[in-house]
């Protein structure tokens, strides 16, 4: 049996919190139902957004905790590590979250991140003219390609 | 060895803030912001701990941002203590642990001190504002 690779699972979000898409590679423990875990999955990357755009450090705090921050505006945070994971974020100007869970390990997504949502996403999902915006998507080009890509991060 | 900090959190058991001081931020919260901010962390860490795709994870350790490097150290009793800090900045870890012995020292073995209660211990203060300017003066010093 192969070891897992260092990818762990992947979600797609949009900006209204509809979870576009899931996908697992290696995930030996899940706690909640598939829904659950996308929505809390989301409400902790909302609140991560909200903390960090109030605990900036180099700007005048303006503006209060909790309100819904647009892509872009104040401080954002694109990654966070524990000692069994590391989750990395990608937020477009469109409201588009792309979240990788990788192990720990893992170094600086940012770059595979654009990657996959510019030459993967992009290609096989909002170009493909069958696909309604703001639903959950299955492609099997999608994800044969972003199972190729990943295999050369490792 | 660039270590800028920009502020330092402790929060006790159930999520409360017991300490906070700004070492050098634009602007400095407010004790209601600081409380907050807080709980919010606090909670985060719970549920990281829920999303995990693996048993035994502790809760976030690092969390990487535009502007700043948040790192956590929780002790086994379940204190939290967060700096915020320069991007890059090395030596993060020894420092808290650094913080760590600190508050063993002048806060757990004061006799006066109600655990779990905001910390007021004038020579913690001392002795972490030492600590913390020792590094940028060994910065200043190139």
């Amino acid at each position: 049996m192969a070891a897992p690779g260092r990818m762990r699972c992947m979600y797609i979000f949009n900006r209204n919190g509809v979870c576009l898409h899931y996908h697992v590679w290696y995930r030996p423990l899940t706690t909640l139902s598939p829904q659950q875990d996308q929505k809390l999955m989301f409400g902790l990357l909302f609140s991560l957004r909200s903390f960090t755009v109030k605990m900036d450090p180099t700007s005048n705090n303006k503006g209060h905790l909790g309100v819904p921050q647009l892509p872009g505006q104040g401080c954002s945070f694109h990654a966070f590590t524990t000692n069994t994971y590391k989750l990395s974020l990608l937020e477009t100007p469109s409201g588009i979250k792309i979240v990788l869970v990788t192990d720990p390990g893992m170094g600086d997504l940012r770059e595979a991140l654009r990657y996959i949502y510019s030459n993967i996403y992009v290609e096989y999902v909002i170009k493909n003219p069958l696909y309604v915006p703001g639903e959950h998507f299955r492609c099997e080009l999608f994800n044969a390609a972003l199972d190729q890509y990943v295999k050369t991060l490792k | 060895m660039t270590t800028i900090i920009y502020n330092l959190f402790i929060i006790n058991k159930s999520g409360g803030l017991i300490f906070y001081k700004d070492y050098g931020s634009v602007g400095r919260l407010d004790t209601n912001d600081s409380l907050r901010l807080a709980s919010l962390w606090h909670s985060m860490h719970a549920i990281s701990q829920q999303l995990s795709p693996t048993t035994g994870c502790g809760g976030i350790d690092i969390l990487e941002a535009d502007t700043f490097v948040l790192r956590c150290f929780q002790s086994l009793p379940g204190t939290k203590f967060f700096v915020v800090a320069e991007p890059g900045s090395q030596g993060l870890d020894a420092l808290l642990k650094n913080i760590y012995d600190l508050y063993v020292d002048y806060v757990l073995k004061n006799p006066f001190y109600e655990v779990e209660m905001p910390i007021r211990c004038e020579l913690f203060d001392l002795s972490l504002t030492q600590l913390i300017l020792k590094d940028k003066a060994m910065l200043g010093s190139r």
